[in-house]
């Protein structure tokens, strides 16, 4: 080899953008396993979110509240319709359904202590109500899932409300799948099946397909229960405007509607990443399709999806929401994730923010496991009071933001409070794109 | 004997009237006339009460009973007995889909034939059809047994868990992981009780047993194609 040959500039190496180390990563993992990959969680890959919207505040045309000083109220009652008990809140965030199966009795504890004490609402999951979450929680949603895992009138008449899942924003369309090594001997009672197999949820109701079958099926459920509590309809975000307006015609008293950034026990990762639509795409189809029908705020739309701080919940609620719902927050709030399990998370394969293999039942957290070492890592007392200080900090900041933007109740937030930092989330949320009046779509406005 | 007359009284009142019912007083006799093709009738009975409904109803009737013993001398539509936890329904006539769904105990007795998806998701009610039921009966089925006099539809226990399921006549064809299981004495002793008790003059040995092969129990690569 001469000497010039080795000087010669070679072309540096390029990564493909298209193939990238973890698209090669998944591929090898897939040639080497012949099975999809299963994890827990929501969409991790980047969508427009709530992140790019800013509020605009208070200036000449429009006064702001005193902080500390004048009040700004944040109750919100669900289930006005029908129920002849409603729901009332002290604060428009909820806590979404999670099974007992996918999360540890304790934590299940730990979520209906910290949202009593906040004064708000929890919720079942796909495998029944259980006696600590129906004990410490105040007002306790129970879900009515395809699978019926554990369903039964009298749990059905202890509930204060009752929530018919259809779809979940993690996989709209697709059931569910607890693996069998989290089914210990009281899931497998709680699902009538036997103890170690993987217990598939179903994707479709057993006895209703359809929007008339669904509001037959809600006449059913109110018979049962005496119309005495708030029926919702939970649907992924997927057609959000049929959806809403099908869930109204069929008699809901609340549409709950989840994005693709809300979270799953467990289910393929090619199902979280590439169906569904971002929460922010959701909100406004839902609400329009409410208004269209002489609906908003007489039937109530909870929004649920990657909602983090007091400003998603405000971004949410000035989108139209009546409240928000979080589950992925409020297992971070109990510990999921924490760094201070790094070695675990390192001896797993993964590394903390990173663990989303919920369904194998390691959680280092003792959150998402039924292994009774590691769930006994997880204080339910403390859990509790985490999730209650996580809750007010979400209203307080909720708060401040409605009192700059000058109401005096996180209900007067308004679409016209709110700016977008990107083309596409000015077209998802229906307000003007920062330092224009413009959006995509706007009428009148071209494009 | 109590009677509703649902032509003058509306459901909710019906309802809210059995679901009252304690057994504890003389008034355990019910009748309730004139359904027409009403929804939800007599469901969330929670008592030792008889009621007899003089005619056809609609969805969901008698879903999730308790105790009671609900007779229909009509036909029903989709989802009878459905979540049923105890007691026993019986109907005179035809069901549509979803007979006895997700049924925990007590038993649903159908004298005429049983739409698809009969027994679906099924988690310990007793089933016995004394004419044919439609196509994917029991699927999913988890735990109780589903008797049938006549014949079966197609794919028949798919993805079936731990439920019996019994037919005197054929069956079009098997879903994934059902098979043809040996008649045990264990099993023609469960069948003869639950003949007996549905009134149905059939003998157990003329029956054929089904379920579960339990293949589909642990996700498997190599059962793709049954997924």
């Amino acid at each position: 080899m001469s000497t010039s040959d080795k000087e010669a500039p070679r072309t540096a190496p390029i990564q493909s953008a298209t193939f990238t180390n973890p698209v090669n990563a998944e591929i090898r993992r897939a040639a080497a396993t012949g099975i999809y990959d299963i994890r827990g969680g929501g969409a991790k890959r980047k969508v427009p979110h709530f992140d790019d919207l800013l509020f605009l505040g208070a200036s000449i045309s429009r006064y702001p509240l005193e902080g500390y000083r004048e009040r700004c109220d944040t109750s919100v009652t669900l289930g006005t319709r029908f129920a002849k008990n409603p729901i009332t809140l002290d604060i428009p965030i909820t806590i979404a359904g999670m099974s007992f199966g996918a999360l540890s009795a304790q934590a299940k504890e730990a979520l209906g202590r910290g949202a009593s004490a906040a004064g708000t609402s929890t919720t079942t999951g796909d495998g029944g109500m259980t006696p600590e979450e129906r004990g410490h929680s105040t007002k306790l949603v129970y879900q009515y899932l395809p699978s019926r895992y554990g369903m039964n009138p009298d749990d059905l008449r202890r509930a204060d409300a009752i929530e018919i899942v259809v779809g979940q924003g993690a996989k709209p369309g697709g059931g569910g799948m607890l693996l069998g090594q989290k089914i210990s001997d009281r899931v497998a009672e709680m699902r009538t099946l036997p103890k170690g197999i993987d217990q598939r949820s179903a994707c479709r109701h057993p006895d209703w397909t359809g929007p008339d079958d669904l509001e037959i099926k809600i006449l059913e459920l109110r018979e049962i229960t005496g119309w005495r509590v708030p029926i919702y309809v939970k649907v992924a975000g997927s057609r959000p405007y049929f959806d809403t307006a099908l869930a109204v015609k069929a008699g809901a008293d609340v549409v709950v509607l989840d994005g693709m950034q809300g979270g799953t026990a467990a289910t393929q990762d090619v199902f979280i990443e590439n169906v569904g639509l971002p929460t922010l795409a959701c909100i406004r189809p839902a609400v329009r399709a409410l208004q269209d029908l002489g609906m908003h705020r007489e039937v109530q739309l909870v929004v649920s999806g990657g909602i983090r701080t007091g400003a998603d919940v405000a971004k949410a609620l000035a989108l139209g929401a009546d409240a928000v719902s979080i589950g992925t927050a409020a297992l971070v709030a109990l510990g999921d994730n924490d760094p201070k399990w790094e070695a675990e998370y390192q001896a797993l394969g993964t590394t903390t923010g990173a663990y989303d293999d919920w369904h194998e039942g390691r959680d280092p957290a003792g959150i998402t496991t039924q292994d009774p070492l590691l769930a006994s890592r997880l204080d339910p007392i403390e859990g509790g009071r985490r999730l209650r200080n996580y809750l007010k900090v979400m209203t307080l900041e909720a708060q401040t933001i409605a009192r700059a933007c000058g109401h005096n109740h996180l209900h007067n937030l308004e679409p016209e409070d709110l700016c977008a930092l990107t083309v596409e989330a000015a077209a998802m949320a229906q307000v003007p794109l920062a330092g224009t009046e413009w959006y995509p779509g706007k009428p009148g406005g071209g494009y | 004997m109590q009677q509703i007359d649902l032509a003058t009284t509306p459901l909710r009142e019906m309802n809210e009237t059995l679901q009252a019912q304690t057994g504890a007083d003389n008034q355990t006799a019910w009748e309730i006339l004139n359904p027409r093709g009403s929804h939800a009738v007599a469901c969330g009975l929670d008592a030792p009460i008889e009621v007899t409904v003089r005619g056809h109803t609609g969805y969901y009737c008698a879903g999730m009973n308790k105790q009671a013993a609900i007779h229909v001398t009509g036909s029903v539509g989709p989802g009878v007995a459905e979540n049923m936890m105890s007691g026993t329904v019986v109907i005179d006539g035809d069901a549509s889909q979803y007979a006895g769904a997700t049924g925990r105990g007590g038993l649903l007795v159908i004298k005429g034939n049983a739409s698809s998806r009969c027994g679906i998701s099924m988690k310990g009610i007793d089933i016995v059809v004394h004419g044919n039921i439609g196509h994917m009966s029991a699927f999913m089925a988890q735990v109780g047994n589903l008797v049938v006099c006549g014949d079966a539809g197609e794919a028949l226990g798919d993805s079936l868990y731990e439920a019996r399921l019994f037919v005197r006549g054929s069956v079009k064809s098997l879903g994934s992981d059902c098979i043809e299981k040996e008649m045990r004495p264990e099993h023609l002793a469960i069948l003869a009780d639950l003949l007996e008790r549905a009134g149905s003059d059939a003998k157990p040995e003329e029956f054929r047993r089904y379920g579960s092969a339990r293949k589909l129990y642990t996700f498997d690569i190599d059962n793709a194609a049954a997924y």
